[in-house]
């Protein structure tokens, strides 16, 4: 047993502080004022108060924290993206992620598994090669891979996809990784509030005031504040926010629904994910499958289940992997994903001085939320974007330089 | 095994006995029993291990959360024992033990629970170096059952069923809204997932076999009500929006479209929470009442009851009727109210103990229980000097329930704290969708009765659209839950959820970490996680968090219930699974002649025909030469097929492709690209006009479904009065081509196929060897040519037709590979292969099929800004030097300048008439003249070199395809 857990059994009271903010009022202004307080808004938060001495922060919640996409991903974490941007942003992310732990002292079970992302049709192994050309191009581990390879891997699986979509190939990315999601807003949270940062939870932003084209406030639920920076990191919230202060953007909402099985022995270390079935699936480290599928094929703001989802998905993970027939479904959930036109995130400043975004993150927030933090926190502090975000301007969409990220998707959507 | 006399309603078949295993030991049991009450008959106590500290379990509740005995059936996992039937020559192990349930090596971390406080494992072990190891570690520890790579994939069966009303829960309340909205006119579906409807009404006796009776009379009224269905042994496992009830037995899932839901589906008996209140022989009062009457078996000799509520002293009244001697009933009401069951139990001779408490239970050297020790409780704070011990093998917990309200909160319904009843309770419910009975807050059996016929009678009301109005039922009486079931105690294992071997320590511990709303305290204890997902425990966690923050429960508010109510096995989900394939008319005569098929979509195509004795690419060449030289066909019948019609069919197509399409001529085709809103190339296909209001048109396979859906979606805004046809499967369709291929058609063809009459890019209908078609002259392999589109059921005779017209000129099929290489011959790109998701028109040099004059079509905006900016890169034609005899690039293999990405290689071929490997690639714009040299990196990392050249690569100036002029 650790040493570290030595202390619960000799202590008469449970020897752990609060981990987060207590309840308190909220000030009359703040240096930086950071909307939602799921992963990248924690993580904006705590990089401002490390690396850049910014500690006057609120980070507001509407609901509580890390109760957005970050509790309802399904946790996987990689960068073998197909642009150039998008591979130099998620490695950095990854490199982020495997010392995230000990900077915390708060274990996320950040567990590198392997991550195949199989090719069931030959334009699908082009796209492949595609993507591991240009990851290797980046010193990023990614190769095309064939179905023996895959095989000896997971020697379960049905190679053939019960003869339906057999796989011809598959991109393997061996730094591929899934983390305890939810520890992750807490290990920021955390760490931000060590900092001076306050987190308000239950606290609902209602208004943004702009004067001049500058960011002058934020209205609350629980009152005025006063301040020239908002930063915007609410995800499938971001249309209602962007509207507060007059600004288009092309996000569009999609529901993205994901379930869990009950907890079994493990027998699945890697990470699998089929564009042709539109399934992903991980062990976690309790057992239980995480499984995925493409985003609901139409706009919805809303958090709502479907069966068709469950029945869709459960067929699919069937033909891949016929034996897990008697193994129940426990839960299953949704969130809202924020689409973009090109696949790629919206960060960075905007029209309005002082209101910065963070969105546009479709299916894959979670995996970028550290190297999402350190760059929005960057663009925050200095008020000029950080380099490695510059590909994801909000304004490549006037200008017609679009990023391209489609083709990385994990499943079609 | 040792049972009760007969009951009057037990579910067991004692003339059929059931022999099984358990951990390797054999047992008898009865056709009927579950699992759990089959071995408590034969005197098993300890039935699982817990999930954290590997504690000895027993029964808690009969009721399908015992999730602390689940035991592995063989290939089945996860089996709930206190449900699932016993089967004859069933092999049980129970899952979460490391070398038996007795001798569970891991018991040990029972003793180092300490050490392991909630959320330990965010604590520790996240040492780079060591957290692998440790991570092993976990998942060998936990996880449950086993999974059998050799488990079949079990198909299941699906059904669709419609019903007026759907009635959740067959108890007293469910039935007798059956029955009032079957009297109604309505029909009603009941469902029940037990094996027999009548609920608590059948087992919570009491000693009232009044009670009894007037079930059975309910239970033969809706058995015997020709407006009633009831299914027996059925999950309602979710509810989804517009009353969509997914309801699962044992071998199929039925999907139920209801027109009004009435929840009936009663509620969950809580564990009151003391020290060692997991230890085998305490159980849920209901549980031992389940045992009783439904398999007949005495749940203990002597047992100390802990009540806060009528219910509590009618369990004591059913096991002084099974024989069981009860020791006292300890109360944790400060006075005991004077009602009925009080006074009947102890006129039976039983002490009860009001302010009293069960301050702690005692387990022998088995782990089970052995005597509990009473203290005085107020508040629950035990004042130890009042401490008396009683031995027992047996405690039943009845302080307080909690509403099954899952469906109702997945339906959207506002629910309410009811502070008298100390229960959640419906506020709002949605429209049609109705509650009653437990659920409800209402829970004596004359008022179950009176509220479930006024919910059948609303929704019967709903549905047949007749006006109502019923005064509510009003919950009567004391109430059935005890504000706080919790007694402390300085050494905790006083359990919360026994999913998660959760105490109240846990809960006090999370909050003092700042985990202090009721959405962060379940995900860092996983409070309601487990595979029961907080049926016995999220109340009680609710009361516990709402003290500790000074709230009411009201304020504290719940988790969201999300489905699925109990597990469902995803054989049940998956059912026979939907995986359209799609084959074209000709599909036998492709495999007749050999072809080997390749997935394109949905379909399956010929990739090439093999020829015995070549090679695969011996085979694609031959096939490619023939169309160069002699003539051949190919099955083009997967194209996306659409025809639009209507006065404004010619407005609607020009809006959607960039050319001009109201230019078209009748009798006339054209070449047409659509683009998207961003001006990206979305698909290509060739536009016939075949009359003034009538256009034929084809789309790319992979295209079709995706160009008719954004077709119907584009017009259901634009509303210009046409029609979209999708004609996709409706027609057969091939492309004859090569330089005989005139020849070959004449013959058998009554239109006139002479340049004059039939020039390149016209469009004919006429016969072709009897056979009403539609011919249009085109040339994407680089021939003359003619594809041929006849209605589906024609298509193998057209075919046979072609064939034999064609035998003396050396006719042959080609497939998609050897097309693939005779477009590229030509230059011709592949959308999707040779585009991605930026590309638009102006990079693959389709300047000329853009008319940015025209109103508005779709993406016109973004392609005029486009065409004013400089291109970032050009799809260009290159070739491999004669001779090469290196590395071959393969598509999307990367083109390095400068140590660079500079573009990709899309598609390349070696060219059987060329003699050479000809491609297309993405480059820098200033790099695309032709004899620019550059370099493309292969899959080890060295570098190829490659010139630019001008595409068509063969036959520049298209002379082989059209008449000269």
């Amino acid at each position: 047993m650790p040493w570290r857990l030595l202390r619960f059994g000799l202590s008469s009271k449970h020897p752990e502080p609060r981990m987060f903010t207590a309840p308190t009022e909220l000030r009359a202004s703040y240096d930086v004022v950071i909307i939602g307080a799921g992963g990248h808004g924690l993580a904006a938060a705590y990089y401002l108060a490390r690396e850049h001495g910014i500690t006057n922060v609120a980070v507001l919640e509407k609901g509580y924290i890390g109760g957005g996409n970050t509790g309802r991903n399904t946790t996987i974490i990689r960068s073998n993206y197909l642009t150039p941007e998008g591979v130099k942003f998620y490695d950095a992310s990854v490199q982020l992620w495997q010392d995230l732990s000990e900077d915390f002292d708060l274990n996320l079970f950040y567990s590198t598994r392997g991550h195949f992302t199989l090719a069931h049709t030959d334009s699908a192994v082009r796209t492949m090669r595609w993507r591991a050309e240009v990851n290797k191009h980046y010193g990023v581990d990614s190769e095309l891979v064939g179905p023996d390879f895959v095989k000896r891997a997971c020697p379960s699986i049905d190679i053939s996809c019960n003869g339906h979509a057999p796989i011809l190939g598959a991109l393997y990315h061996a730094p591929g990784s899934i983390a305890r999601h939810d520890a992750v807003a807490w290990g920021y949270g955390r760490g931000a509030c060590q900092r001076g940062v306050e987190i308000h939870q239950q606290t609902a932003v209602t208004g943004i005031e702009v004067k001049g084209g500058k960011v002058v406030g934020v209205q609350t639920s629980r009152g005025h504040i006063a301040t020239n920076k908002v930063l915007c990191a609410v995800a499938g919230s971001t249309p209602r926010v962007t509207d507060m202060v007059g600004i288009k953007t092309p996000i569009y909402i999609h529901p993205l629904q994901a379930m869990v099985s009950e907890p079994m022995k493990p027998w699945l270390d890697h990470i699998f994910v089929s564009g042709s079935l539109h399934i992903y699936i991980s062990q976690s480290a309790r057992g239980e499958l995480v499984m995925g599928a493409s985003l609901d094929p139409y706009e919805l703001h809303s958090t709502r289940s479907t069966l068709d989802f469950t029945e869709g998905l459960s067929a699919h993970m069937l033909d891949m992997f016929p034996f897990l027939s008697n193994v129940k479904v426990n839960r299953q959930w949704s969130g809202m994903a924020d689409m973009t036109p090109d696949f790629a995130p919206v960060m960075g400043k905007t029209p309005v001085e002082g209101f910065y975004l963070d969105s546009g993150w479709g299916t894959w927030g979670f995996k970028a939320t550290p190297v999402c933090g350190k760059t929005m926190a960057w663009t925050v502090a200095k008020d000029s974007p950080h380099e490695l975000i510059t590909g994801f301007s909000l304004d490549r969409f006037r200008n017609y330089s679009l990023t391209g990220e489609k083709g990385a998707a994990s499943v079609g959507h | 095994m040792s049972r009760l006399p007969q009951r009057p309603d037990e579910w067991i078949d004692r003339s059929r006995q059931v022999r099984f295993r358990f951990e390797g030991r054999d047992y008898v049991g009865f056709a009927g029993d579950a699992v759990s009450s089959a071995l408590w008959a034969s005197g098993v106590r300890t039935l699982g291990r817990s999930f954290k500290y590997h504690r000895p379990r027993g029964i808690l509740s009969m009721a399908n959360h015992d999730v602390n005995v689940l035991v592995q059936d063989g290939q089945r996992l996860n089996v709930r024992g206190d449900v699932v039937p016993v089967r004859e020559g069933m092999d049980l192990t129970a899952v979460n033990t490391w070398g038996g349930l007795a001798k569970d090596r891991v018991r040990f971390l029972d003793r180092l629970s300490a050490f392991l406080p909630v959320g330990f494992y965010y604590k520790a072990f996240y040492s780079k170096r060591w957290f692998p190891t440790w991570e092993r570690m976990f998942r060998a520890i936990t996880g449950l059952g086993r999974i059998d790579a050799a488990t079949p994939h079990i198909y299941t069966h699906k059904r669709y069923d419609f019903c007026d009303v759907l009635v959740i829960g067959g108890g007293v309340a469910g039935l007798s809204a059956a029955l009032s909205a079957a009297d109604a006119g309505a029909s009603v579906v009941l469902v029940d997932e037990n094996a027999r409807v009548g609920g608590s009404g059948m087992y919570q006796l009491g000693g009232d076999t009044a009670q009894r009776e007037a079930v059975r009379g309910l239970i033969a009224r809706a058995r015997g009500h020709k407006n009633i269905r009831v299914f027996e042994s059925t999950l309602a496992a979710a509810w989804y929006a517009d009353q969509w009830v997914p309801l699962v037995d044992a071998d199929k899932l039925t999907k139920m479209r209801a027109r009004a839901t009435v929840m009936a589906s009663g509620a969950f008996e809580q564990p009151t929470v003391f020290r060692n209140n997991d230890l085998p022989g305490v159980m849920l009062g209901s549980a031992m009442q389940r045992l009783i009457h439904r398999y007949a078996v005495q749940p203990a000799r002597r047992v100390v009851v802990t009540a806060a509520n009528a219910d509590g002293y009618r369990v004591a009244l059913d096991l002084i009727d099974a024989g069981v001697q009860v020791l006292a009933v300890a109360d944790l009401r400060d006075t005991l109210p004077s009602c009925p069951a009080v006074e009947k139990v102890r006129a039976r001779g039983v002490e009860c103990l009001p302010g009293t408490g069960i301050y702690e239970a005692h387990a022998d050297g088995s782990g089970e229980v052995t005597a509990v020790t009473l203290c005085k409780v107020r508040e629950g704070v035990a004042d130890t000097s009042t401490a008396r011990r009683l031995d027992c093998d047996g405690v039943a917990m009845s302080t307080g329930w909690a509403p099954a309200a899952n469906l109702l909160y997945q339906a959207g319904t506002k629910m309410r704290f009811d502070e008298r009843l100390q229960q959640f309770v419906p506020d709002v419910l949605p429209e049609g969708v109705f509650a009653c009975g437990r659920v409800n807050g209402v829970f004596a059996l004359d008022s179950k009765q009176a509220d479930g016929a006024r919910a059948g009678a609303l929704a019967a009301a709903h549905v047949l659209g007749t006006a109502l109005e019923v005064d509510p039922v009003l919950p009567g009486g004391e109430a059935p839950s005890h504000p706080w079931p919790v007694v402390k105690h300085p050494s905790g294992k006083n359990f919360v959820d026994f999913d998660e071997d959760l105490q109240v320590k846990d809960f006090e511990n999370a909050v003092q970490e700042g985990y202090d709303n009721i959405e962060l305290l379940k995900r860092f204890t996983t409070v309601g996680m487990g595979p029961s997902q907080g049926k016995h425990s999220n109340m009680t966690a609710l009361r516990i968090l709402a003290r500790l923050v000074g709230k009411s429960p009201q304020q504290v508010g719940t988790t969201t219930a999300r489905p699925f109510f109990h597990p469902v096995p995803m054989s049940h989900l998956a059912g026979r699974g939907f995986n359209p394939h799609r084959r074209s008319p000709l599909h036998g005569r492709h495999a007749a002649l050999g072809a080997v098929f390749m997935p394109a979509g949905a379909w399956e195509r010929p990739e090439y025909y093999a020829v015995p004795s070549k090679s695969r690419i011996d085979s694609i060449h031959d096939e490619v030469r023939r169309v160069r030289t002699k003539v051949a066909v190919i099955d083009v019948g997967t194209l996306g097929k659409i025809e639009i019609r209507g006065p404004q069919a010619a407005e609607f197509l020009n809006r959607v492709y960039t050319a001009r399409i109201d230019l078209l001529k009748v009798g006339g085709t054209r070449y047409g690209i659509s683009c998207d809103e961003t001006g990206v190339l979305t698909d290509e296909g060739v536009i016939a006009r075949l009359a003034d209001n009538v256009y034929y048109f084809t789309t790319t396979t992979s295209g079709a479904a995706l160009v008719y859906r954004e077709m119907s979606r584009l017009n259901s805004e634009w509303r210009l009065e046409c029609g979209i046809i999708n004609l996709t499967g409706a027609y057969s369709s091939v492309n004859l081509a090569g330089p005989d291929c005139r020849k070959v058609l004449g013959p058998i063809c009554d239109a006139d196929l002479s340049p004059e009459a039939f020039p390149y890019l016209a469009v004919r209908e006429g016969k072709v060897a009897g056979i009403p078609a539609r011919m249009m002259r085109v040339g994407f392999v680089g021939e003359w040519g003619y594809e041929i589109h006849v209605p589906a059921e024609y298509g193998p005779a057209l075919w046979d037709a072609l064939m034999q017209a064609g035998e003396p000129y050396g006719i042959g099929p080609f497939g998609v590979e050897a097309q693939r290489l005779l477009r590229l011959e030509k230059g011709h790109l592949i959308v999707s292969q040779d585009t991605d998701g930026l590309t638009h028109p102006f990079e693959v040099s389709m300047d000329w099929a853009v008319k940015l004059d025209k109103p508005f079509f779709v993406g016109q905006r973004s392609l005029k800004i486009l065409k004013q900016m400089p291109l970032k890169r050009k799809l260009a034609g290159f070739k491999l030097p004669a001779g090469y005899s290196g590395q071959v690039p393969q598509e999307c293999h990367l083109v390095i300048v400068n140590g660079e990405i500079a573009g990709r290689v899309t598609s390349i071929y070696w060219s059987p008439n060329l003699g050479h490997h000809i491609g297309l690639a993405f480059l820098p714009p200033d790099m695309t003249a032709p004899g620019t040299a550059f370099q493309i990196r292969v899959t080890d990392g060295s570098m190829v070199s490659a010139e630019v050249c001008e595409t068509p690569f063969f036959d520049p100036q298209d002379l082989r395809q059209k008449e000269q002029a």
